[in-house]
């Protein structure tokens, strides 16, 4: 693109209907959309991440008497579901959101106010979610909510209600994302993206999609037996009727396992982005990667019981499930070492995303050693429900996945807001990040082998563990101060950070083609692609690293883009009526909390009244077109 | 990008399938609700002959005894005590042909939206002019799905009668579930039938609107699928 040498600042053509608060409630651009996931999703982890500092602080010296038992399991639980359905897939949905148009040169996602319904729904569910909080009674079941456990029998208050409920949701945001990227995928490439030339990005977000759309399923049917068993007393998860404690923990990792991938795979997308960048080199192995990501994916629905070694399911299911979890290591290997050979030999250069992104590649390792460690069944029953788990998943959700995704901020938060974050914050986030992830979770391997188990409240002196907690306890005071300087560095630099330019990097593909943030069509033309590299191959590939950034200044006068008007694109109107659908379907979904008060009446009405009002805003925006006539 | 030069576009470029989004989303959609069901039927089929206490499907209870016998009434079971096989198969064979009807007339609904204006597609005659209403092979769809969901509270409300309900075993629990997600998804399909047949009054549908009328009926017809496979593993298999 003839843009793309000069690079220049710009304005957007903007009128009133761009800015406020309205606007903001009425958005179906994906881009939009992707920072509203990205702010609401941060704010959650600054939440989980309290919610973890106070499990800390209880856990630091023996017999801790800072929190009650009761408070200790809804802080765990709440960490955990919220880390992971609050966080981690919301931020990697503000990278699906931003990235998939950008990466496949479209001019949006294939249905806007869908997009704008899941992320609305996303909100509620949260919002909902913690509400809990306030009535004094938080989820406590553990994020796996294991039955009998959870049944009313052995959990009569609404913590466990306000949990399914919550998760039902949530699912829906994702099931509606799910099959709103796999129709942008297939169908929204721009002429010569083939499958086999599409970002490695959206690869991993396409494998993501397909995980989402065929594990959900099978967690709300989990979660409706709960709630029929809470609220109409059936008999599912019923012991004394003959019902089968295990029903749950299969349905559970039928979904659960699948649901581990869909946390990490955007992560290593981000990272497969970042790496060849700042290597200036193609990632090796572009095919291989794919295919190992959908290996992945695949085998990731043929190892769910490697969670339940300890139940007793026999040596056959025992084996079975062992050894396909020790083939899922195979392609994951496949993947660390294609991120090194991408590195082997390259001009590096360590901005502060690569910092994050090899971090990911060199942790993770640690993580999934670990993994394999479980896979073994022996091994698994000196292991399970002790701190080595907790090490375990740690190094793969947060020294992966959450290294994964700071990466991917870094790298894209250009294109997000225009502007780039200061490198030297920037440093000194992910050090102290980076110490504490490390001196938090590395000594829970010891804690675990000694014994430790997880998800306890107080603990003895002299079993050992002492000096083991003290340290991940002191390793979380690292991880705030890196998060802390991190997040004033993303609210700062949005207005104060150096002016971007279309590609601060140099990078190879197409988002970086346009301008950041890009006009709301994205693209004036619709892009011609030859290549996995466009931008590679229109630029000399071995020029210096990024030379447009240094004739880049704020004070450069800024230039005005064409609005989507004036290039005769249609764009898809502004609507509040996906918010709307959102906001009826968590009251609808809320509104059960009152049968469990044996307010049942009270319940139906409500309901019923939701359901309409629901089933009116669907229909409103149903038979609104989307655009105006043209 | 080896072209710089390309003319701007207005309107939209045409998708990569040449499909419709819809089209794509919908197959999307289906493929998820295989899971869906496939959860349900599995929890079924686990259950099977598990519950604790009948009624059962297809097994003769005495309540007095626990006894339970697969080829007639039980001998010396006292009165009130002794309880049916629940499972009516007659009854639901029936309202299993009205629901493979309906999507028979879905088909042919689909035809008449697709060719409507193509004068006589559909032969001469009466006949020929029945063929092409797109109006009645809406509404005659609707009706089977609704008449489907006719025999299902009958059938739900009888077996109530016979001492069945979704607290009262496993197997209440897990049939009330199965079937009923079933028939709120074919509910929800009579809602689509008939707000297509009320644009179809409103303002007719045509050719143009033939994908309207596709993707509800590949929903129609999976949500009949679903049914086929219920009515074998949960009725017709012992």
């Amino acid at each position: 693109m003839a843009t793309t040498a000069t690079a220049p600042a710009y304005t957007h053509a903007g009128s009133e209907a761009e800015s406020g608060l309205w606007s903001w409630l009425t958005t179906v651009d994906h881009k939009r959309i992707a920072a509203l996931y990205l702010g609401t999703s941060l704010f959650w982890f600054l939440v989980g991440g309290l919610e973890a500092s106070i499990i800390r602080l209880q856990l630091m010296f023996p017999n801790g008497r800072v929190v009650s038992a009761e408070m200790f399991n809804e802080l765990f639980t709440m960490h955990g579901t919220t880390m992971i359905f609050l966080v981690v897939m919301p931020l990697s949905a503000a990278f699906f959101n931003l990235l998939i148009p950008l990466q496949i040169g479209a001019r949006d996602v294939a249905f806007p106010r869908l997009n704008a319904f899941s992320y609305w729904v996303y909100l509620f569910g949260s919002i909902f979610l913690n509400v809990s909080w306030f009535v004094g009674s938080a989820p406590d079941g553990g994020w796996f909510g294991y039955t009998p456990l959870t049944t009313l029998a052995y959990s009569k208050n609404l913590n466990i209600d306000f949990w399914m409920l919550g998760l039902q949701i949530l699912g829906v945001s994702s099931l509606a994302a799910g099959f709103n990227f796999i129709t942008t995928i297939v169908n929204m490439r721009a002429p010569g993206m083939y499958f086999m030339r599409m970002p490695i990005f959206t690869w991993m977000a396409f494998i993501t999609q397909f995980l989402i759309v065929l594990a959900f399923p099978v967690i709300t049917i989990a979660l409706v037996f709960l709630q029929f068993d809470r609220f109409f007393g059936t008999n599912f998860y019923e012991i004394a009727q003959g019902g089968d404690p295990l029903l749950w923990q299969h349905l559970f990792w039928i979904f659960g396992h699948p649901e581990v991938y869909i946390l990490i795979l955007p992560a290593f997308g981000l990272v497969s982005e970042v790496l060849p960048t700042f290597s200036r080199k193609p990632l090796f192995g572009y095919p291989v990667m794919v295919y190992s990501g959908m290996l992945i994916a695949f085998l990731g629905f043929g190892v769910w019981a490697h969670h339940m070694f300890a139940v007793g399911m026999g040596p056959i299911a025992d084996t079975v499930f062992g050894v396909t979890t020790m083939l899922i290591a195979i392609p994951t290997g496949v993947k660390i070492f294609n991120w090194i050979f991408t590195m082997w030999g390259g001009v590096l250069r360590f901005t502060t995303a690569m910092k994050f992104a090899i971090t990911l590649v060199a942790l993770f390792t640690i993580g999934g050693i670990s993994g394999v460690m479980h896979a073994s069944p022996p091994a698994d029953l000196q292991q399970t429900d002790t701190y080595f788990v907790v090490a375990h998943f740690h190094y793969v959700l947060v020294a992966g996945s959450m290294m994964g995704l700071f990466a991917g901020v870094y790298y894209y938060y250009p294109k997000f807001t225009g502007r780039l974050l200061d490198e030297r914050l920037g440093s000194w986030h992910f050090w102290l990040f980076f110490i504490g992830v490390n001196l938090t979770f590395f000594p829970m391997h010891f804690s675990g082998l000694y014994g430790m188990p997880r998800r306890i409240y107080r603990y003895d002196a002299g079993q050992g563990w002492e000096t083991f907690n003290l340290l991940s306890s002191i390793g979380v005071g690292f991880q705030i101060l890196g998060v802390v300087i991190g997040f004033w560095n993303f609210w700062r630099s949005r207005k104060s950070g150096e002016v971007a330019g279309n590609d601060p990097w140099g990078a190879p593909t197409l988002e970086w083609s346009i301008p950041s943030p890009p006009p709301d069509y994205n693209f004036a033309h619709v892009p011609r692609v030859t290549s996995r590299y466009p931008l590679w191959d229109v630029k000399t590939p071995h020029a210096e690293p990024a030379p447009q950034r240094a004739s880049m200044s704020p004070r450069e006068s800024p230039r005005r883009l064409p609005t989507a008007k004036e290039l005769g694109i249609p764009m898809p109107n502004p609507s509040i009526k996906p918010l709307f659908v959102a906001l009826f379907m968590t009251l609808m979904f809320a509104s059960l909390i009152a049968i469990h008060k044996d307010r049942v009446q009270l319940a139906v009405v409500l309901v019923i009244v939701f359901a309409t009002a629901l089933t009116a805003s669907l229909y409103g925006w149903l038979l609104t077109p989307l655009e105006d006539e043209h | 990008m080896s072209s710089t030069t390309a003319a701007i576009h207005a309107g939209h470029p045409p998708t990569t399938t040449g499909l419709d989004h819809r089209k794509i989303a919908i197959w999307a959609f289906i493929g998820s609700e295989c899971m869906l069901f496939a959860s349900l039927i599995s929890t079924y089929l686990i259950y099977k002959g598990r519950s604790r206490t009948g009624p059962f499907p297809h097994e003769w209870w005495c309540q007095a005894t626990n006894a339970t016998s697969a080829t007639g009434p039980i001998a010396n079971c006292p009165a009130g005590a002794l309880y049916k096989p629940i499972l009516n198969i007659p009854v639901t064979s029936q309202s299993t042909f009205v629901l493979l009807m309906s999507s028979l007339a879905m088909v042919l609904a689909l035809a008449a939206v697709e060719n409507k204006g193509k004068k006589g597609w559909a032969g001469p005659g009466w006949g020929g002019r029945l063929m092409e209403s797109s109006k009645l092979w809406l509404l005659a769809t609707a009706i089977l799905g609704a008449g489907f969901l006719c025999y299902q509270a009958f059938e739900f409300t009888s077996f109530v009668h016979e001492g069945l309900t979704i607290k009262t075993n496993l197997f209440g629990s897990s049939f009330f579930t199965l079937t009923g997600f079933h028939g709120a998804h074919v509910t929800a399909g009579v809602l689509w039938l008939l707000t297509l047949l009320a644009i179809d009054m409103k303002r007719g549908l045509g050719p143009r609107d033939a994908l309207l009328v596709d993707i509800s009926a590949l929903y129609w017809h999976f949500v009949d699928v679903v049914w086929i496979a219920i009515f074998t593993l949960v009725y017709l298999i012992r």
